[in-house]
């Protein structure tokens, strides 16, 4: 498109130029270019031996706007979805102001090259961790927009999924302005585009659909029944076809629902692929753990325990070897 | 700041025109009376020449708006994307001036340190939200645009689909030029819900003619018919933004 095409030529900045902020006077050295957007160009960039993202633009409403809305994410306590916000500032070049802003660096792999290289056995648990974020991201009033596979990435070594473009989320109850086709319920014509949590569960449900059909495909016809049929067709997508489907028609009252439902479908997966006897060990491992600590109901819970115990009952005949050991 | 209303044309279009006054006059005309012109030029396998480019350009230049050229596949994205935009404009040609008036100077938005830019967006925003909104769609349906029309009826609907979403109201008429006998031809008149828009598009004429510029003019007749209609039905003191960039 022509506009890009502008952008490009006034943006384009080669590693090692410097970007010198109008008002802030931090300096930015940088080092390659990440992507372009729609309204700008993401660079990684050096700045006291510490690198970060850094988005400028040759057009100061949307950048402003983007702005805002990482300003608002790092107020939404606990959420790692996306990066956290440094500063704004202005670049003047030949006499034009370009906005810019700089974030965190997130280091990793997109969400469908990682899927190829690490097996889709990952899905299931990218998007328990997707879904945990998204229910945060909800209950403090927001809605991400424009969730998509390019928009993921998946950190090493930590395997953390996390979103890098957050220019399409949305104050529930507002108009989405910022989708993908494939991942918007309106084209699919299963919903409208104002935000509410459900509009972001069809987009998860989608990624899911999207990892069988890497390709993506265009809507012909009545969406809801070809998608239905596209599901059907998939092996890999049968274990998800109930989540899926309550997904698409928008019935899951939160994220957190859609998640119990992953994860009793990811567990009576395992239930069936497992041999018998290490499907008992397990079931074994959770009983002790349930009546060894009671009041840790849940499971993460209880497995800290147990090995905040086992540590400090090692450390302690540890102490009493060495005792020993000066006596 | 109270929302008041935005009043668009988008014309739509793949060509220059050949009949009538000139389109970027009339563009220039509309932008004085309050209502802004967008220009989507859409492209198939055909490439729109360097006089249609200029043209288009030029209309939307005057008429205070926004104008892109894309491929028919891309129509959807580019129609929602080019209305926010305008919409955006408009507003913020509105807070410009208010900031002027309040700063002194020619200080415009970009003046501002990015903190305090953040929080006048947060009310262009708002308002780009709440504001009630007027889109008045001129298609054109000269011979070339044929084969592109069921394609601009898809993307009118995903219009109608963004921008229903939004809190403030939104409406939509849709017309077509060269009509049958007059230079324009009303084909929707003013609702909120575009699916009216099933009928198909009606037999287009072959004359080829492109009066693109009395098209224009045409629209904004009917705006500013509605718009006496209504002052004398209600006394409502409406508020309209006037476009200023």
């Amino acid at each position: 498109m022509m506009m890009n095409n502008t952008l490009r030529n006034q943006c384009k900045l080669l590693p090692g130029s410097l970007i010198t902020g109008k008002w802030n006077k931090n300096r930015y050295k940088i080092i390659k270019e990440l992507g372009c957007g729609a309204n700008g160009i993401v660079y990684l960039v050096e700045s006291e031996n510490r690198h970060y993202a850094l988005k400028l633009s040759d057009n100061g409403t949307s950048i402003i706007s983007e702005m805002n809305i990482l300003k608002s994410f790092s107020k939404v306590q606990g959420s790692t979805l996306g990066p956290s916000f440094l500063e704004a500032d202005d670049f003047m070049e030949t006499g034009k102001q370009l906005p810019f802003y700089v974030m965190e660096y997130i280091h990793g792999h997109d969400f469908l090259r990682f899927i190829e290289k690490k097996g889709s056995s990952w899905i299931g648990v990218l998007m328990l961790q997707l879904l945990t974020s998204l229910s945060a991201l909800h209950t403090n009033g927001w809605v991400f927009g424009d969730l998509k596979p390019e928009n993921l990435i998946v950190t090493s070594p930590a395997y953390k999924v996390r979103c890098v473009d957050v220019g399409g989320t949305t104050l529930i109850g507002r108009s989405v302005k910022e989708f993908t086709e494939f991942f918007d319920r309106g084209y699919w014509g299963l919903g409208s585009r104002k935000a509410d949590p459900q509009y972001d569960l069809f987009a998860v449900a989608m990624i899911i659909i999207n990892s069988a059909y890497p390709a993506r495909f265009h809507k012909k016809g009545e969406g809801y029944r070809q998608l239905i049929d596209l599901i059907k067709q998939k092996k890999e997508l049968h274990p998800y076809r109930k989540m899926l489907d309550k997904a698409l028609l928008g019935k899951y009252d939160s994220a957190l629902q859609m998640r119990e439902d992953l994860v009793t479908m990811l567990s009576n997966q395992n239930h069936l692929k497992k041999k018998p006897s290490s499907q008992a060990a397990t079931r074994q491992a959770t009983t002790r753990q349930a009546r060894r600590s009671q009041s840790h109901s849940k499971k993460m819970r209880g497995g800290f325990f147990e090995t905040f115990l086992l540590v400090a009952i090692i450390s302690i005949l540890y102490v009493l070897y060495i005792y020993e050991q000066l006596l | 700041m109270k929302a008041g209303t935005l009043r668009q044309v988008l014309l739509i279009t793949d060509g220059c025109s050949n009949h009538g006054e000139e389109p970027a006059a009339m563009a220039a005309l509309a932008r004085e009376q309050g209502i802004t012109i967008n220009v989507i030029g859409v492209m198939e396998n055909d490439v729109i020449d360097e006089k249609g480019l200029k043209e288009i350009e030029k209309i939307a230049g005057s008429g205070g708006g926004v104008s892109q050229i894309v491929y028919a596949q891309q129509l959807s994205q580019t129609v929602q994307m080019v209305t926010q935009k305008a919409m955006t404009q408009t507003i913020q040609g509105v807070i410009n001036r208010e900031l002027q008036q309040i700063l002194g100077d020619s200080r415009t938005m970009e003046d501002l340190p990015p903190d305090k830019r953040g929080e006048v967006m947060e009310v262009v925003d708002e308002l780009g939200e709440t504001s009630k909104l007027e889109v008045l769609i001129l298609v054109d349906t000269s011979a070339s645009m044929k084969h592109k029309l069921p394609t601009v009826k898809e993307s009118l609907l995903d219009l109608s689909l963004s921008m229903n979403a939004r809190m403030g109201d939104s409406r939509f008429s849709v017309f077509v030029f060269p009509g049958k006998r007059n230079d324009v031809e009303k084909l929707l008149d003013w609702t909120p819900n575009l699916e009216a828009l099933t009928a198909t598009f009606p037999k287009l004429s072959t004359g080829g003619l492109t009066p693109t510029g009395p098209a224009i003019r045409e629209a904004l007749s009917y705006f500013n018919k509605k718009r006496s209609l209504r002052g004398l039905l209600s006394h409502d003191d409406e508020q309209y933004f006037e476009e200023s960039m």
